[in-house]
């Protein structure tokens, strides 16, 4: 059948119109639809997704394409295997993280460049971590005090990082699993 | 603000012609990527989880509120109508993918509209905030407040070295999406703008037209945003984006002073005509009003036209949007032809002081 538009084109698409005017129908090759674009529902052509995109980079190697790549890993928490991962692109849950972590840091190296967050931290969730980055903080100061030879400054910040170490011990007891995500 | 406003009102505090830049910047716009720790995340979750999510966010609204210092309306997607879902697409207040599936969905949106939360969207949490012109800084405080009073109460997913963890690996580590619209008629009519798409890709930024199929972009809005998310503060982020921002805006202005200076006859023309069309056009379509408010708002900001201040280009650009006029009317199965003809009415009422919209004008 040929385009009833152009009439030099094979026909591979019906069409159909209703409007206050009454119903059209016309068959139309690829080119002429196409000027019919606003009456058509969007194509696929734009939901190709960055997941889709994280799914191919996780089959490759092919070589590697054995099923125990990973060891046969499943999360306990959400009962994601990483094959699942790879069909989605998408993660399960946040224990998934933890699950996988060895997989995960080559892939996040390429797509960020980089594998260790150095922003926000939730203050109560975030475990010692912002007793951590406080520690890090004051050794900085610190050894700049020292350079300056401000010994009592230099023993002050000495005194309140040894504070701050005492807390991570006792936390690393006590409220650390709750931290953990 | 009545929650019927959020769909009949085509204004936006946020977006427009005010704010640092306001001649180039229409809006700029964080978002943040947060998870409830263990609850798996939306696409893997059941309905049972996925009601959880919805009920854990609830819980905290009114701290939210409370910190944000106004109230939020709360939507359920499923609870709309599909045009109503549409139009807060189209107003940028949620997402297309929330609205992708509505079961379980919602969205809490301010009464100033410069702050919405999407729940079970990719993320069990999507904070957004916004603000007009150059300003990528405020909607972080703000954005950082509600997260701030949501972790507060509730255990978000968050790695010590990965950082917030998030349910696509490419928003992973501080979940930050920040973004500034920029209107470059300059740059696209002078062909800079894949100059400048390039050049921004190299930075770590994505450029994309707003409206427009594939790489047709329409209406010369363009969206710049980061791409990496882990390993920099959201500072950093937001600093990179802000600089690569202003350079745009640099170029842009100088191209409008070339195109006013080298064909300043043909530019005021095609100025003039658009808003003609604009004026007393008895159908418009879709691409088609994007262009001439385009070249309209140019022609404000080159000081042409004075007829149509900038806050009339934002308000024609999101009064013409198609589920705008097909919730308009009230109505969700109107003709191409018809939502054409409504179109036009609409622009005319706008242009001519602009007026309260009538609901059944012809």
């Amino acid at each position: 059948m040929l385009c009833d538009d152009c009439h030099r084109n094979e026909a591979c698409i019906h069409f159909t119109q209703i409007s206050p005017e009454g119903k059209l129908d016309k068959n139309l090759c690829e080119e002429c639809a196409a000027r019919y674009r606003n009456f058509m529902p969007p194509t696929d052509a734009r939901n190709f997704t960055v997941n889709d995109f994280l799914k191919g980079l996780f089959r490759q190697p092919p070589e590697q394409k054995e099923e125990k790549a990973d060891g046969g890993l499943v999360c306990p928490n959400c009962g994601m295997t990483f094959q699942d991962f790879a069909h989605t692109g998408k993660i399960g849950c946040s224990v998934c993280y933890d699950t996988f972590r060895g997989q995960l840091a080559p892939l996040l190296k390429r797509i960020h460049g980089s594998s260790t967050h150095s922003g926000k931290i939730p203050r109560r969730s975030g475990g010692m971590l912002v007793v951590r980055h406080e520690i890090a903080l004051l050794k900085e100061q610190l050894a700049e005090a020292v350079q300056s030879e401000a010994y009592e400054k230099a023993a002050e910040y000495r005194d309140r990082i040894r504070a701050l170490e005492k807390r991570i011990a006792a936390g690393e007891k006590g409220g650390e699993a709750r931290g953990r995500a | 603000m009545a929650v019927r406003d959020l769909y009949r009102d085509y204004r936006l505090p946020w977006f427009g012609s005010e704010g640092e830049a306001g001649d180039v910047v229409l809006a700029s716009r964080v978002r943040l990527a947060r998870n409830f720790a263990r609850l798996p995340f939306p696409n893997r979750a059941d309905q049972k989880q996925l009601a959880e999510a919805q009920n854990r966010a609830a819980s905290v609204f009114s701290r939210i509120e409370e910190t944000a210092g106004q109230a939020f309306d709360a939507v359920q997607i499923d609870a709309l109508a599909q045009m109503e879902r549409e139009v807060l697409v189209e107003k940028q207040l949620v997402s297309k993918r929330l609205i992708q599936e509505p079961a379980y969905r919602s969205a809490y949106i301010s009464s100033d509209r410069k702050c919405s939360v999407l729940v079970n969207e990719d993320d069990h949490l999507r904070i957004h905030a916004m603000a007009s012109g150059l300003d990528l800084r405020a909607p972080l405080d703000a954005a950082f407040r509600v997260d701030d009073a949501v972790e507060k109460t509730l255990d978000v997913a968050f790695d010590e070295k990965m950082g917030y963890l998030t349910s696509c690996p490419t928003n992973l580590g501080t979940g930050l999406r920040a973004t500034v619209l920029l209107h470059l008629p300059g740059l696209v009519y002078t062909r800079n703008m894949n100059n400048i798409i390039n050049i921004s890709q190299q930075l770590g930024l994505s450029v994309r037209g707003l409206y427009g199929e594939g790489s047709e972009t329409v209406g010369n809005i363009f969206a710049v945003s980061n791409q990496l998310t882990l390993g920099f503060t959201e500072q950093a982020i937001v600093e990179n984006l802000m600089n690569a921002a202003t350079q745009i805006i640099d170029n842009e202005r100088r191209a409008r002073k070339a195109l006013a200076m080298t064909s300043k006859e043909r530019l005021e023309d095609a100025v003039w005509r658009s808003y003609g069309v604009l004026k007393y056009a008895r159908s418009l379509g879709e691409s088609e009003v994007l262009e001439l408010i385009s070249k309209v708002r140019l022609g404000f900001d080159l000081g042409l036209l004075h007829e149509a201040t900038a806050e009339r280009y934002s308000e024609l650009l999101f009064a013409s949007r198609p589920s705008y006029l097909k919730n308009l009317a009230g109505n969700d199965n109107l003709s191409q032809t018809e939502i054409d003809r409504k179109r036009a009415a609409v622009v005319r009422q706008i242009l001519s002081g602009g007026a309260q919209i009538q609901e059944n004008s012809p």
